[in-house]
């Protein structure tokens, strides 16, 4: 199949590549790039397992083909933290509320609680559960990454008033 | 001058991080930045990638397959079929229930989605298309997908490979469809304890077909070096040694040329026990291609194609004086196992653990008896996070306990209080014949009930259900109880074993001149937190702090042979296996500590990290003084190095119990049940680390909601398969899932090292029942002694309705 040239911003370098038009952004990021973070676990966008940032948006990256985020800026769990390695608030969160078991969902349900805390950066316990409803957990039934999101907004309002 | 204080014991022990600290995980630094290691991450150069051809048929003829439009596809460089298996003998393999499975379809499809052919190619697109290409020619036969018809004097033969075969695995077979009966108990004396009974009750139980669903699919890479003769498979394995043993004998290249390796896995919950074809035909295809073959499972085939769980049909029955005394059980269970008997239990119990079903009474005579039947339905019967058959033993006397209280008019709690086993009868020999280790739970039942108030909720429920009768309220208030006793931890060699290999475990241990260590383990870690947790039990026995210690599992080139990781058994095998390899680094230690020292080992005591002359605690050497001098001291008598292996046979099983009690409003009009409340109380004996330990518990009882409020596997009569996708497939979200309220008592194991127990699968057992038992009792007043799972908007409306609540 006829390969197309794509351009995009990923976490925060250019990247030109040839791809074929039907090539899921989530393959693209994974094969092409070889940014394992976001992973697959279904074939429906039920999981959320794919989720990246794209231009601001939480978007499950199964169900948006490579084409479609022609010049955009794309965020995987990958480039979360600082450039330096110092974890984000919302990765150190989850360590210490033990927000995570298996890890799989966990670079999706980063990504999302990131985005979500900057969309509403004092969520009440019920804006982040309808927050993060579009991220599937088996391991953890959601107690623990709840918290852990509720101490990452503390620590960042914390932060944002010390600055 | 700088003099230090010298550090106190609390915090020599608090440096150490060992049993009962919540220390935070190791594993969490790669998860949390995506920098875990899942297969799907494995790119080799070269690599292809497989997919499948899958029946859509539940059970059709194969007249045809024609491959020459799918290999003419640019890209493809091979379809297999059972064809291409037969002259290696591969187109059957092996279960792990004595049975044999079709890796691709040989003449006949048994179930939707069965395997039919394995395409080859250069990417997973051109794999898909490809596997359109393949053209099959079915001849559609009469589907069998009512597990009670299986037997008929006119049901279809489903496997005619095994037509003739009337000898089974587990003993002879009573109809072509009849895969084994296996009972245990007595019979006759459970009959007569029914026939004298004062009061009787009889319930068909149906615990219905749901799925592990890990939410990573399973998946492998195989790649067979040519020049070596090396083959290497890194997959979604709960089990690795086990699969290299048999990939060993079903392919014949010795088992010391195959290396298999789990890498980071993402959940397992007994999903990925099991061998699946999808391995076998990527072993095949890398042999015969010469380069690395990696093939993953999709959502849709993993629900319809790999390891369902339960499918039990459970027929019960108590006995009882009009006082409440339970006098007997009976049970009868008609087991679904699908087209193939690929139940994962230990060769001699088909039907797993499910004599555990007395539960936590102490009930005199017992008899269970259970028949598998072949359906035109995806093979598994996984222990999905539990032990053996246990969750559907625990859900079936927790409800039949719930129904006898109904009959007698008794509170389900004083009915529970009043048969319990006693403390003073532990350990206790159960009238199934198992011999329960430690209890106490009248204690763990009683702080439940002060915990959560139960008469108050039993006092608002009255108040709930006149309001309900005079109009003032369309819901209704349901409590439910459930407390039930595990049996984990497999086992005993003496009686368990998988496939001839006995189920123990191990640990090897290895200390660094330095004083740090690296533990190896036959076991593996799909999001339990072996890493951090293991390292906390040797942390406590070799005085070595937790972060000081490197834990590796899943390679079998380089760790200790184990059976793995399913079934809660890896705190109570193989946690107990590294506390014994770590007592042995301690007995040399000692021996070590003594030369430096210059008294003799009796002369020693050990004090959290280091051993110091008794009554002379200033005279003493720490682990990592003792760890350099074991490989710089010339000891006479002493071989240099700090070394130990323990492979760990456990002499018994372990029995975790626990009292859970859960709320829930019922809305007549909708079905919609919303979980109040829910409280879990656990007693997995000793705590290693109880952050991970309320983890493992809210997960748990997350996955107990899905089961119990909507997962349902089901097929038509023609053999569809329904729920098949995340579509239909209920895994809750974070809005459905209510707050866990977490408590313990803590009753040790008196046989394993440190008294643990293992907690893991503890609610998913106990919170089935808790949440179905509260939805019934909402409707109890109005009659209603059962209703099936699960307890979905539709179905809890259609009960609603059926008891003439609906407006």
């Amino acid at each position: 199949m006829s390969k197309t040239h794509v351009k995009m911003t990923v976490n925060g370098k250019a990247v030109e590549a040839l791809a074929e038009p039907r090539t899921l952004l989530i393959h693209f990021l994974r094969e092409e790039l070889d940014l394992t973070g976001p992973h697959i676990g279904c074939d429906t966008s039920h999981c959320g397992a794919c989720t990246v940032d794209i231009d601001g948006k939480s978007v499950k990256s199964c169900t948006v083909f490579v084409g479609q985020v022609e010049g955009a800026d794309v965020t995987t769990i990958e480039g979360i933290a600082q450039p330096d390695g110092t974890l984000h608030a919302v990765q150190e969160a989850f360590r210490q509320h033990h927000g995570l078991q298996c890890g799989f969902c966990t670079p999706g349900m980063i990504t999302r609680a990131w985005r979500l805390l900057q969309e509403n950066p004092n969520p009440t316990e019920e804006e982040i559960r309808y927050g993060i409803s579009g991220n599937l957990c088996r391991c953890t039934g959601y107690q623990n990454i709840v918290k852990a999101i509720q101490a990452a907004a503390e620590e960042l309002s914390v932060k944002e008033a010390a600055e | 001058m700088n003099v230090q204080t010298p550090p106190s014991a609390e915090e020599r022990v608090e440096k150490l991080q060992g049993l009962g600290s919540s220390r935070k995980r190791v594993e969490d630094a790669r998860f949390t930045q995506g920098k875990g290691n899942y297969v799907d991450d494995i790119k080799l150069p070269g690599m292809l990638f497989g997919d499948f051809v899958r029946s859509p048929y539940g059970h059709a003829r194969i007249k045809s397959i024609n491959k020459d439009a799918a290999l003419a596809l640019p890209g493809v460089v091979a379809v297999l079929t059972a064809e291409d298996l037969k002259p290696l003998n591969l187109h059957y393999m092996p279960t792990l229930a004595g049975d044999v499975q079709a890796v691709l379809a040989d003449e006949k499809v048994l179930f939707q989605n069965q395997e039919v052919a394995f395409v080859v190619a250069e990417d997973r697109y051109i794999a898909a298309d490809a596997v359109d290409l393949v053209e099959v020619d079915y001849e559609e036969l009469p589907a069998l997908t009512d597990a009670f018809k299986a037997m008929d004097a006119d049901a279809p033969l489903l496997r005619e490979d095994i037509k003739d075969k009337m000898e089974g695995a587990h003993g002879p077979r009573k109809h072509h469809n009849h895969i084994f009966h296996w009972e245990e108990g007595d019979e006759a004396g459970a009959s007569k304890a029914l026939a004298d009974a004062e009061v009787t009750v009889e319930e068909l139980i149906t615990y219905q077909r749901v799925h592990p669903c890990p939410l990573e699919t399973c998946g492998c890479v195989a790649s067979m070096d040519k020049i070596n003769g090396k083959l290497t498979l890194w997959g979604t394995f709960q089990a690795p040694h086990a699969v290299r043993t048999v990939a060993s004998l079903i392919t014949n290249i010795p088992e010391h040329n195959i290396r298999v390796i789990s890498p980071d896995i993402g959940g397992g919950f007994g999903n990925k026990v099991g061998v699946y074809p999808g391995y076998i035909c990527s072993a095949v295809a890398s042999i015969v291609t010469g380069v690395p073959i990696k093939w993953v499972e999709d959502r849709i085939e993993n629900l319809t194609a790999t390891a369902f769980a339960r499918d039990y049909h459970m027929t019960g029955k108590l006995a009882a004086t009009k006082d409440g005394k339970i006098t007997g059980l009976h049970c009868h269970v008609l087991a679904d196992h699908g087209a193939f008997d690929a139940c994962a239990d230990p060769t001699k119990f088909p039907a797993g653990f499910f004599h555990i079903c007395t539960g936590s009474y102490d009930i005199p005579v017992a008899y269970v008896g259970v028949d598998g039947v072949y359906t035109n339905k995806a093979p598994g019967g996984v222990a999905y996070r539990c032990s053996f058959r246990v969750t559907e033993a625990a859900y079936m006397i927790e409800r039949m306990i719930d129904i006898l209280a109904l009959k007698l008019e008794m509170d389900p709690v004083e009915l529970r209080m009043k048969n319990f086993i006693r403390k003073e009868q532990f350990p206790y020999a159960s009238a199934l014949g198992w011999e329960y280790d430690s209890g106490d739970y009248h204690t763990a039942m009683q702080k439940a009930l002060d915990s959560v108030s139960h008469q108050a909720l039993r006092d608002e429920q009255a108040q709930n259900r006149a309001a309900f009768d005079r109009g003032e309220t369309r819901k209704l208030m349901g409590i439910g109880v459930a407390h039930f006793t595990e049996i984990v931890g497999a086992g005993p060699v003496k009686n368990c074993d998988i496939l001839g290999l006995g189920m123990f475990d191990s640990c090897e241990i290895r200390i660094h001149p330095t004083g740090s260590a690296i533990a190896r383990l036959g076991t593996i870690s799909q999001g339990q937190g072996h890493a951090t947790t293991f390292a906390q039990i040797l942390a406590s026995e070799i005085g070595i702090p937790a972060e000081d210690i490197t834990l590796e599992e899943g390679d079998t080139d380089t760790a200790p042979y184990g059976l793995g990781t399913y079934g809660s058994r890896s705190t109570p095998v193989a946690g107990a296996a590294t506390a014994m390899a770590g007592r042995k680094i301690r007995a040399k230690a000692q021996m070590i500590a003594a030369y430096l020292l210059e008294v003799h080992e009796d002369d020693l005591e050990w004090d959290i990290d280091r051993f110091q002359v008794k009554g002379n605690p200033e005279a003493h050497k720490t682990m990592k003084e003792i760890a350099f001098a074991s490989y710089n001291q010339a000891i006479p008598g002493l071989e240099p190095g700090l070394e130990a292996v323990s492979y760990y046979d456990p002499p018994n099983m372990t029995y975790p119990f626990g009292a859970y009690i859960c709320v829930v409003d019922v809305d007549v009009d909708t079905g919609v049940t919303d979980v109040r409340s829910f409280y879990a109380l656990d007693d997995c004996g000793t705590r290693i680390n109880p952050m991970i330990i309320e983890g493992q518990v809210h997960g748990g009882l997350t996955e107990a909601l899905a089961i119990a409020m909507g997962q349902d596997i089901s097929y038509d009569e023609i053999g569809n398969v329904q729920g098949g996708s995340l579509m239909d497939f209920f895994l809750p979200t974070a809005v459905e899932t209510p707050v866990w309220q977490t408590d313990h008592t803590t009753t040790p194991s008196p046989h394993h090292p440190i008294g643990a127990k293992g907690v893991g699968e503890s609610p998913n057992v106990g919170g089935v029942p808790a949440l179905s038992n509260a939805v019934i009792d909402a409707f109890a007043h109005k009659g209603l002694t059962h209703s099936q799972m699960p307890h979905d908007h539709w179905r809890v409306w259609k009960t609603a309705q059926s008891l003439g609540l609906t407006g």
